[in-house]
């Protein structure tokens, strides 16, 4: 048989969970093979075993027919074995050759060559039709591009067999169409690609046959072309799985969160600008306000300035007409502002705190659990396992669990918890879903909508379309901190919201809607 | 309800450490005069009982100090910063005592707890000057309390030796504090008669205790640790974070000024020498704070346990060996609870590879033994 990669009966223990039970994974030659599971579904495990980063208790990898011991990435390497991971290894201060021929470089009495590796590159972005500047810095270049350049690094070490961990996340609509082309540029060229995704669209868009699996169980490898979402949905997550989100139409009623003229300067190697620009809007209850855009156009900037987290130069924030704009964050945890932060791990959660302490973060110094000044445990504890019952969220001691030690969807189920709780005027969530698997998202966004008609406002920063187009009642597309338009969900398309968030179309956003 | 299960395995890899630092002890000990090592080790672990109550009394006297260094740097680990400027906090606080104790005559009963407290107030105010630093222009902590060490040892050493009242310069030390500011026995002379013994070891212990309370029990012990843990999920909670890490290193140098004091109005003839040489209490301390593994009770534990140590290592001298064995040893028990995270791995997996024997009856865990033993040399 032609199988470039066969994984046979891999088991991989840790402590106390099976993360690889017995599976089995063969990519054929010349095709895209998409690996589909939520998350802790044991991807991550069974791709570090194929780059020797971890030794399976038992089960053989063959790699082009031959029994291979793969002890590390070099060996995989070595293979033929190349990996693009989600977030790029790429050193920004260098540029787009230096990077491509990093740890390869050929030497010639001490000294670098890159006459050869600089006509090797462009040999192959032309072959490949990956165009890149070689001499352009990474930091001065998209993340579209910085991708191109990882893969660029996988051709340039001659491998032959690519896996893409989650390659998509990062990039716009219109990327991921030009990624989508690249990739089957590359199997047209004789190359194999291993794809890590739990996005059905994209699977659906590129790729031939599909592993699922499912808590470390392997669940069955499907032809793409004759299964629907529906039923690659439900063997990921293991039930039937509502992939649209029905909400009722939104009854928007008074302003509550007013955000008027905010500028967020910063200065980026000695120019200063604005992250944020003049962006003004309004929130009102009843209805969820989503902010699209790309990362980094600006988004954390203006959700930190709204929080207090971190200044803003101009401008004022007003919450129930009240103006807020110079409050301490205390002083807006207590008066009606949630806030599911972007970075769980570092804004969320004090890590090392178990989940009791974390569910009451805000609030562990009211009078209901607290008295002149002692911690009262007990109302502590109860209220954890009400909101522990409540939201079902799951870990290995109930209210004792040291939080680092739970999974990321739980993690951000009780940060969620935590913020409904307070049963806010406005709840600020920032991509409350990301790096989420379909079930738990599923579960968030309903949570979302189920706050929407309780009678808050919230506003919804995120980087996923799907969410966008299903959660929001209107869109607000930030490009380079500027509100460029305001767009009606169901007056609108997938397509015409990517051309706005990549800013080659704009309008004028209507200030007050 | 559920009752909260204990973690032993940070405790058992302390007393791992223990061990392995007093058989290494003992082979130090074969190296220098085999045919006296073992009446030399067994004096070592039972030394301090050669004089019955005097010689317990003397080691809880020697731990007074200790505890309340490993507490601040403790207390200071705790709320995530490492206070290596116990050292300066202590001395500080202890001239702070020693000038109370000598200039206020008026005082009357009230004198030594003036005393005790301006030691309390000056090594807070050493403790607060890197916790500002900190704070306002992220100056990393070690740096600044290392600079706050000399400054303090130096500005003590000219204070003491150019103020006359208080200089005794035939000794180039201060001179003893007037009776009123001793510490008073508060009993414990019965308890433990002829030993150095004094108040200042319940002052310790009630220190112990109010610093657990603080940090287990309140909001805002739940904010300095929240802080410690994680600075930008404290300010995303609303803890003004820079409050937290001020008061921290105040309240961490106001227990080693604490400790200063009480060693200095114990009325056991301690005095502060003029020596360019930082305190070497404050790093006694941080070995205390390690080897307790930062918990207040901890804490209480092994600065007991190692005065004791170096009460029965006193005693080393009868059979000529030099005293200094017992730092070395005592060295050697720090540098394994330094360990104590590698320890407690090691022991979680054998642990588990015991399981896994017990299921499957094969030998990974003899395996794992000699892998163990590898780590270990």
């Amino acid at each position: 048989m032609d199988y470039v990669i066969e994984m046979l009966n891999i088991t991989k223990e840790f402590p106390g969970i099976i993360a690889n039970d017995d599976i089995t994974l063969r990519v054929k030659q010349g095709e895209i093979h998409a690996l589909l599971g939520e998350n802790g579904a044991g991807k991550s495990t069974l791709m570090s075993v194929l780059f020797g980063l971890y030794q399976p208790e038992k089960g053989t990898i063959r790699v082009k027919g031959k029994e291979a011991v793969i002890k590390g990435p070099l060996d995989a390497n070595a293979l033929g074995i190349g990996m693009v991971h989600q977030h790029f290894k790429l050193v920004h201060n260098f540029t787009v050759l230096q990077n491509i021929v990093l740890g390869m470089e050929t030497v010639k009495g001490g000294m670098i060559q890159m006459a050869d590796a600089r006509a090797k590159v462009m040999a192959l972005s032309e072959k490949y039709n990956l165009l890149v500047d070689p001499d352009a810095l990474i930091s001065d270049i998209t993340v579209g591009m910085q991708q191109r350049v990882e893969i660029l690094k996988m051709l340039y070490r001659d491998n032959d067999i690519l896996i893409f961990d989650e390659p998509t996340a990062v990039l716009t609509p219109q990327e991921i169409d030009e990624l989508m082309r690249i990739m089957k540029d590359l199997v047209a060229e004789g190359k194999s690609i291993l794809f890590i995704t739990h996005k059905l669209n994209e699977i659906k868009a590129v790729a031939d046959q599909c592993t699922v699996l499912r808590r470390g169980k392997y669940i069955g490898t499907i032809q793409v072309a004759d299964t629907d979402k529906e039923t690659m949905s439900e063997m990921m997550v293991g039930r039937k799985v509502n992939l649209t989100v029905e909400k009722a139409q939104a009854k928007p009623g008074e302003v509550v969160l007013e955000v008027k003229d905010v500028c967020v300067k910063s200065v980026r190697e000695g120019h200063e600008q604005n992250v944020v620009d003049h962006v003004s809007f309004q929130v009102r209850k009843g209805e969820i306000v989503c902010i699209a855009g790309i990362d980094g156009n600006g988004q954390t900037e203006l959700v930190q300035a709204i929080t207090g987290l971190s200044g803003m130069s101009q401008g004022s924030i007003l919450v129930n007409g009240e103006d807020m704009t110079h409050k301490s964050i205390r002083y807006k945890n207590t008066h009606g502002v949630s806030h599911i932060p972007e970075d769980r791990h570092k804004h969320g959660l004090v890590l090392d705190y178990n989940l009791a302490y974390n569910l009451v973060l805000q609030q562990y110094f009211e009078p209901s659990f607290s008295k002149a000044g002692f911690l009262k445990k007990d109302k502590v504890n109860a209220y954890a396992d009400m909101l522990i019952e409540k939201y079902d969220i799951r870990s290995g001691q109930g209210r004792e669990t040291i939080t680092r030690s739970m999974s990321g969807g739980n993690q951000q189920k009780a940060i969620v918890a935590r913020e409904i709780m307070k049963d806010p005027d406005i709840l600020l969530a920032v991509q409350p879903t990301r790096g989420l698997d379909v079930g738990a998202i599923e579960y968030i966004h309903k949570q979302l909508v189920a706050q929407r008609d309780s009678g808050s406002a919230i506003l919804l920063v995120s980087l996923e379309l799907d969410e966008v187009m299903n959660l929001s009642d209107r869109i607000l597309v930030i490009y380079e901190g500027a509100i460029v338009a305001e767009l009606d969900p169901k007056e609108t398309t997938v397509q015409e919201l990517g051309l706005y968030m990549a800013g080659s179309k704009r309008k004028e956003a209507k200030q007050d809607a | 309800m559920r009752k909260k299960k204990f973690d032993y395995t940070g405790v058992l890899s302390s007393v791992f450490a223990i061990v392995i630092g007093l058989l290494m002890g003992l082979v130090i000990l074969i190296i220098c005069n085999p045919s006296q090592a073992f009446p030399g080790f067994i004096t070592i672990l039972t030394g301090a009982f050669t004089h019955g109550a005097k010689g317990v009394g003397q080691v809880f006297y020697y731990s007074t100090t200790i505890i309340l260094t490993g507490l601040s740097v403790g207390f200071a680990f705790k709320t995530g910063l490492f206070n290596i400027g116990a050292s300066g906090q202590f001395i500080v606080g202890g001239f702070g005592a020693v000038y109370v104790g000598i200039m206020c005559e008026n005082l009357g009963s009230m004198h030594w707890i003036v005393a005790l407290l301006a030691g309390v107030c000056l090594g807070a105010v050493w403790g607060a000057v890197p916790g500002l630093l900190k704070a306002f222009f992220n100056v990393n902590e070690v740096i600044s309390a290392i600079m706050m060490n000399y400054i303090g040892m130096y500005a003590v050493n000219w204070f003491v030796k150019s103020y006359k009242p208080i200089f005794n310069n035939i000794r180039n030390e201060s001179k003893p504090v007037l009776s009123s500011a001793n510490i008073p026995k508060m009993g414990l002379d019965k308890l433990f008669p002829e030993s150095s013994i004094n108040g200042g070891f319940i002052i310790a212990v009630l220190a112990v205790i109010v610093i657990y309370l603080v940090l287990d029990k309140t909001t805002f012990g739940y904010e300095l640790k929240a802080v410690g843990y994680n600075r930008d999920a404290s300010r995303y909670a609303g803890i003004n974070e820079k409050k937290s890490i001020i008061l921290s290193m105040v309240i961490a140098g106001a227990i080693a000024g604490l400790a200063g004091a009480c060693l200095y109005l114990a009325g056991t003839g301690k005095h502060i020498e003029i020596v360019d040489v930082i305190a070497d209490e404050g790093f006694t301390g941080i070995s205390v704070a390690l080897l307790g593994l930062c918990h207040p009770i901890g804490i209480l534990f092994s600065g007991i346990f190692i005065a004791y140590l170096t009460a029965g290592g006193f005693y080393l001298q009868l059979f000529e060996f030099s005293t200094e064995i017992i730092d070395i040893i005592v060295a050697i028990i720090i540098y394994f609870s330094a360990f104590a995270l590698i320890v407690k791995m090691l022991m979680q997996k054998f642990g588990k590879n015991r399981q896994a024997a017990k299921k499957q009856e094969s030998g990974p865990g003899a395996e794992e033994a000699s892998q163990k033993g590898g780590n270990r040399a």
